[in-house]
């Protein structure tokens, strides 16, 4: 694996790959230890150009298991603040010898024009504006295959705001390449302008996909994006889409319900159902450290 | 006055059509046009060979961002100029959306009198509104007085349609024309691209046709109703252009120029992220780019401008969707053009017909006759060349077109009576 921009990058085999390794390291966070000396002397770091907390802790800890060194880089304390590019950051950082960057921006495309201006480190996409995350779709797979078994065949809904989401763009991708058909639950005014080649179908109708459905895939209305002037109130957003407790009846006791987090509790998901055993939000993000060391131990030339 | 010179050996080419001829220059002025006149001229006149070649009107871009004042770092009216003369242009547009902008008598005397000294001609257009604004109109009869034939708020198009209305009111009286940069501001909002599949997929904001579409269709009712004469700038898509050829077929007085990037790019250049890619108006699709190329051909779009829009690196070398839109044109514009239009189409498309919207004939584009201002140039169709951004005249390196082989190409250019490119070296 040379950068991870998107989950196109990896096809079937890579994903596979990447689950497979992951699947190594979970054990890793089990043991009373949970370290291994896999990337000792290998330097990560996380720029962040925008707020995150799961995202970030979760990929420092996973280069921390590995035995990493790792240098945290925020925007809020940082020369950006005083004027300073995306670029010469990149290159000021990656001069203080670093072997991986992992790279979060608000702008789509960021990480991809970060892997043109670095020398040799690698790159790995920690979510790009409405671009792409592809270690969250990596590790929503990995988890319904836990829960599972397989992912080939199964229902797979991605509900809410897709028009600006990159957790959506990655798991129809991630999905797709692993043979699960994918549905989009949304108005029109929260998916994107054209879905041309998109391996989806789309409807509005929450209640009538929600039996069929083996996995339900909730997205947060980004409100922070303006996406509530998308709909015309949150009460009427969580009214038609909202898995709320009566919905949740409708699904199917083996239904797997995942969210990319951080939950908005009375919005996209009632607060019962979030605490349902089909709901896997917690498990979601102790898989996310096992699958972020499979992706870092896999750029960083490592094999299995 | 410059040496006189003999362009010798080639055919020459303009509305009146094509045959063998050289051509003498002296004083400014063509002095002779025929099979063999070279042999008329002074003995000390510069001989160009133009063997194999064109010999026709200088070009003329109805649409380069100059820069100046206020981003020299960018480009500066003499670098330009520069890039304008090595491209085949004897006159050049100069938008007004500099800092200041071009919206009073003081900062159109200064572009002028910078253009003065420049190589080739430099009109000057003035600001629609005041600041650019979109809320008063500017001083276009002081203006006007200067010679400003042409005014717009370009960067955005004029969003209240009662004062553009009393605008194409009050400059029919003047006899100048408006030209529209037709984008609806809200429609278009925060669209880095074109929206579409390529937007959607890379999860880039886009602005639809639409938000083109709704200004032409706005300013066509506006022109109806006003009776004043109207030009659109840079229109990319398929609605445009029938809603142009509709507004024509009625007998309106509307003229329409396209881009050359326009002509040759899709949104799926915007695929890599790369931020030269990213322009006002954005690469659209390839039906887009048909129906434009159709235009050309069937009348509908009277003229090829570039859109020349230099961006500093630091300036351009940005997240996508935070850079600024545009790209340079000058140097490659009649190369793109001829990588799928006929001499002829072309040259009327990028010479005589321009020069009639900027008010510029006969002196620009007009027939090479005996009499005529000597404002000319030289093209090599079966020059072959590839374009190395490092070698451009411009200030700023965002062609869109590095690495790109072309053939045709500019080989002299003689802007009032001087050669001011001899085989495709700038002269100053």
């Amino acid at each position: 694996m040379t950068h991870l921009l998107s989950v196109s990058d990896l096809g079937r085999d890579g994903i596979e790959e990447v689950l497979r390794v992951a699947e190594a390291f979970a054990e890793v966070g089990t043991r009373p230890i949970r370290k291994v000396p896999t990337l000792r002397g290998k330097a990560i770091a996380t720029l962040f150009f925008e707020d995150s907390t799961r995202t970030r802790l979760s990929f420092e800890t996973a280069a921390k298991r590995l035995s990493a060194d790792v240098l945290s880089f925020s925007v809020g304390a940082s020369s950006v603040k005083k004027g300073e590019s995306v670029r010469d950051t990149v290159e000021t950082i990656e001069a203080m010898g670093m072997d991986a960057l992992v790279v979060r921006h608000p702008s789509a495309g960021v990480p991809v024009q970060v892997s043109r201006w670095v020398r040799r480190c690698k790159v790995v996409n920690g979510g790009d504006g409405w671009h792409e995350h592809p270690t969250q779709a990596l590790l929503d797979c990995f988890t319904v295959r836990q829960v599972r078994g397989d992912i080939e065949g199964l229902r797979v809904l991605v509900v809410g705001d897709v028009l600006h989401s990159r957790v959506a763009r990655s798991q129809v991708l991630a999905y797709d390449a692993l043979g699960a058909s994918v549905t989009l639950v949304a108005p029109g005014s929260l998916l994107p302008a054209s879905l041309e080649g998109w391996p989806v179908e789309v409807t509005d109708d929450l209640d009538a996909a929600l039996p069929k459905a083996d996995v339900v895939s909730l997205l947060r209305l980004q409100a922070e994006r303006g996406a509530g002037a998308f709909v015309p109130t949150l009460r009427e957003y969580t009214a038609r889409f909202g898995l709320t407790a009566r919905r949740a009846q409708l699904l199917d006791p083996d239904a797997v319900v995942t969210h990319p987090g951080p939950m908005v509790r009375g919005v996209e998901i009632a607060s019962d159902v979030a605490d349902l055993p089909q709901a896997v939000v917690t498990r979601q993000v102790t898989n996310g450290v096992a699958v972020r060391m499979a992706v870092l131990f896999l750029v960083l030339g490592g094999a299995m | 006055m410059s040496r006189p010179l003999v362009l010798r050996g080639g055919e020459v080419l303009d509305a009146a059509g094509r045959r063998r001829a050289d051509v003498v220059v002296a004083d400014g002025v063509v002095r002779a046009v025929g099979p063999d006149v070279a042999r008329e001229a002074p003995g000390r006149a510069l001989v160009l060979d133009a063997g194999g070649c064109v010999v026709a009107p200088g070009l003329v871009d109805l649409h380069a961002h100059l820069r100046e004042p206020g981003r020299e770092e960018a480009e500066t009216v003499e670098t330009g100029a520069r890039s304008a003369a090595l491209g085949g242009y004897t006159a050049v547009v100069a938008m007004p959306n500099t800092e200041p902008p071009v919206d009073c008598a003081a900062v159109a005397t200064e572009v002028l009198a910078l253009g003065a000294r420049a190589p080739v001609e430099v009109a000057v257009a003035g600001a629609i509104t005041v600041g650019r604004g979109g809320e008063r109109l500017a001083p276009m009869g002081e203006l006007a007085a200067l010679g400003v034939r042409i005014f717009t708020d370009d960067g955005a198009g004029v969003q209240d349609g009662a004062l553009m209305r009393r605008a194409l009111d009050y400059a029919r009286g003047l006899g100048v024309t408006l030209a529209q940069h037709c984008e609806d501001a809200a429609l278009a909002a925060g669209g880095a691209m074109h929206e579409g599949a390529w937007s959607s997929r890379l999860g880039l904001p886009g602005a639809p046709a639409a938000a083109e579409e709704t200004m032409v269709a706005r300013d066509i009712a506006l022109a109806r109703l006003t009776g004043a004469r109207l030009h659109f700038l840079h229109l990319s898509t398929e609605g445009s252009v029938e809603l142009v050829r509709r507004a024509k077929a009625e007998g309106l007085c509307v003229t329409a120029e396209v881009t050359p990037h326009h002509l040759v790019l899709t949104d799926a250049a915007c695929a890599g992220y790369d931020p030269v890619f990213k322009v006002s108006p954005p690469l659209r699709r390839q039906e887009d780019v048909e129906r434009l190329r159709a235009g050309l051909a069937d009348g509908v779009l009277d003229a090829i401008a570039t859109d020349h829009a230099p961006h500093a690196p630091e300036a351009k070398d940005l997240p996508f969707d935070e850079a600024p839109p545009g790209m340079l044109g000058l140097e490659t514009a009649l190369s793109v053009a001829l990588s799928f239009l006929g001499l002829e189409l072309a040259l009327a498309c990028m010479s005589w017909r321009p020069a009639q919207i900027a008010g510029l004939a006969p002196r620009q584009g007009g027939p090479v006759v005996e009499g005529a201002c000597a404002n000319l140039c030289v093209i090599d169709p079966a020059a072959t060349w590839t374009v190395d951004p490092a070698r451009l005249a411009s200030r700023s390196r965002n062609t869109p077109f590095p690495g790109w082989t072309f053939t045709g190409r500019n080989r002299h250019t003689i802007a009032a009576g001087e050669a001011v490119v001899v085989d495709a070296e700038a002269q100053r």
